[in-house]
């Protein structure tokens, strides 16, 4: 705050104030840090007592002071969780869920954000403009009809109720979209002359180059599916059908007087493939997080 | 391979004449026509899942709102009495109170402490510990709202949570976090703020990445201290991610279901019964299907005019170089 007004007011005695500039920077960077670690601790704190607590035996889980770092780490929790509930099934639902939406959106995304950037045909920005549109609706306002059409088709508590909906995503759409724009026309009247199907000059010259996107696409549907709640939630009726996070806010339930340290360690379990693909994939988290942001 | 190389050269030419010429056309238009359907094929799949799965039940819903169906029998057509009963039914209107005060919390605390953790990080210089606060930060986008959830009720419960077990340790008074209203309202933008950050924190630091060095490089020579420049300087130059940020926020935040389901159920009494979760409970607990896709015909028009007037307002504050 004083450095402010002293800067304000001073032209004529510029010399003496560099000099206390550099003093009150080197302390506010000294505050800065503090506030910094006391921060990121917060941030990483509740997942370090997750960790440690999924490893408290059951009767310890409850008891304060917590224990920040598992000295004793009591590894039944976690072979409970297995046996008690059904957290495998939860487990391999996820995957073939989260799996066949990210798999099925790359490949519909990719041809379809290629077309609306680099084909040339008519009325397709009416049909980009309807894609656009409904990128702007609150998912959770068209639940109800999105439910009905799902019991009509006949896949109520079924894992197709979850896939069959995001086989296409807008979202999906305008990021390939974004980026076949900037790519050459250039490579594609290459690709003719050479004889190459359109289909061909797709697959063999623009897929290849448009990876980095796609894996950008890949990690944001994985985070954003795997992590899913609302839909499944409603979709899905019987445990054997449940994804993690369903199955596992079902288990806070059963747990509710008995251990938390089971509940924590399917907790940990779901995390654990998040954790894996972030550190694989981290650049293109980042890069998925700013792509929207930049007109 | 013939028709391939005559394309090419066929759409800039000036009406060619002769029978040649004319094969030429045909074999162009045979091209044109072939690269359409394929481009209608390309994007069939994607298009046909949004059209039906989300453009069309957005019609579905205000077409249903005027409707009264429990699935069982047959709706029946109502008129405007779902949103005359809507305009007078006490749990709707608090449900939207509930959920713009969220909301309201949760972006704006969202925007001011990520624009400070991303100043922070911006000014200590060293790289390993940026990557490190950035992973620090990153960590909880990772996690399920519901785990999350999960996880901050233990955190957060009055009798054993470590919370309050730490506040009592520090001599402060225990907090009914999960069991009184306020303290409810607190603990779910808590969690919510928490968990979001990260992706807030990351588009602010892009943001102050890619301002112009030059002139700031100007502005610090000219003797502007650390503050005044970043009101007068940085500040108004990210206006434009602060802007996309808030818009974002507001939109999610509106809808928020998962941290009040798995933390409060919506209480105590109905002090964080939000929007979503009043049509989850209207139209798949109640089975109430029309009145439920009236309140999402409601929510979906807040929503837009929200997103409308941060549009009309960003033009008088929001800097775009």
């Amino acid at each position: 705050m004083s450095t402010a007004t002293k800067t304000q007011a001073g032209v004529a005695g510029a010399p003496r104030l560099r000099g206390s500039h550099v003093v009150t920077r080197k302390v506010w960077r000294g505050v800065g840090l503090v506030l910094l670690i006391i921060i990121a601790a917060t941030f990483v704190l509740p997942i370090l007592w997750t960790v440690s607590t999924s490893l408290r035996t059951p009767a310890e889980s409850f008891s304060n002071p917590p224990q920040w770092f598992p000295l004793a780490p009591v590894w039944s929790n976690y072979s409970a969780v297995f046996e008690q509930v059904p957290l495998a099934t939860f487990f391999l639902n996820s995957v073939i869920v989260t799996g066949l939406i990210v798999v099925l959106q790359l490949i519909t995304s990719t041809m379809s954000g290629y077309a609306f950037a680099l084909v040339r045909f008519r009325g397709k920005g009416a049909v980009f403009a309807m894609v656009l549109a409904t990128m702007m609706v609150p998912a959770q306002t068209t639940i109800i009809p999105i439910f009905i059409l799902i019991r009509y088709l006949g896949l109520s508590d079924n894992l197709w109720s979850l896939v069959v909906p995001a086989i296409g995503g807008a979202f999906g759409t305008f990021l390939m979209r974004q980026y076949f724009l900037q790519m050459p026309g250039e490579l594609a009247e290459a690709g003719r002359v050479d004889g190459a199907s359109n289909f061909q000059i797709f697959s063999r010259i623009y897929v290849p180059i448009a990876l980095p996107p796609m894996a950008t696409l890949a990690v944001l549907n994985f985070s954003a599916y795997w992590n899913e709640f609302f839909r499944p939630l409603i979709f899905l009726q019987s445990t054997n059908n449940f994804t993690l996070p369903v199955g596992l806010v079902s288990l806070q339930g059963n747990f509710g007087t008995g251990s938390i340290s089971i509940v924590l360690a399917g907790v940990v379990v779901a995390l654990i493939p998040s954790i894996a693909i972030f550190l694989l994939a981290q650049r293109y988290f980042v890069e998925g997080i700013t792509a929207g942001s930049f007109r | 391979m013939s028709v391939s190389a005559l394309r090419t050269e066929s759409p800039g030419a000036a009406s060619p004449r002769g029978p040649q010429a004319s094969s030429r056309r045909r074999n162009a238009n045979r091209a044109h026509r072939r690269e359409a359907a394929f481009g209608w094929l390309m994007i069939s799949l994607s298009a046909l899942t949004i059209l039906v799965f989300t453009a069309a039940p957005i019609v579905f819903t205000f077409v249903l709102s005027f409707f009264s169906w429990d699935i069982i029998s047959p709706p029946e057509f109502v008129g405007l009495q779902n949103f005359v009963h809507l305009s007078s039914d006490t749990a709707v209107i608090h449900s939207f109170g509930v959920t713009a005060l969220l909301a309201v919390l949760i972006v704006v605390l969202q925007i001011v402490i990520g624009l400070a953790m991303a100043i922070l990080v911006q000014q200590r210089v060293s790289t390993w510990a940026r990557s490190i606060f950035r992973t620090a930060f990153f960590l909880p986008l990772l996690v399920s709202a519901a785990s999350i959830s999960i996880v901050f009720s233990y955190l957060f419960d009055d009798h054993f949570g470590v919370i309050n077990y730490y506040l009592q340790v520090l001599g402060l008074p225990q907090m009914q976090w999960l069991s009184s209203p306020g303290g409810a309202t607190a603990t779910i933008v808590i969690v919510a703020v928490w968990q979001q950050l990260g992706f807030v924190f990351i588009l602010f630091v892009a943001a102050l990445g890619s301002l112009p060095k030059d002139v700031l490089e100007a502005v610090s020579i000219d003797g502007s201290g650390p503050i005044r420049t970043f009101f007068s300087i940085k500040l108004p130059l990210i206006s434009p991610t602060i802007f996309f940020a808030s818009v974002i926020g507001l939109i999610n935040a509106m809808q928020i279901f998962d941290q009040p389901y798995v933390m409060t159920k919506g209480g105590p009494g109905d002090a964080t019964t939000t929007t979503v979760m009043l049509i989850y409970r209207t139209a798949f607990q109640n089975i109430q299907f029309g009145y439920g896709s009236a309140i999402s015909v409601v929510l979906f028009v807040v929503l837009l005019a929200i997103t409308g007037l941060q549009f009309y307002i960003s033009r008088k504050w929001v800097f775009y170089s």
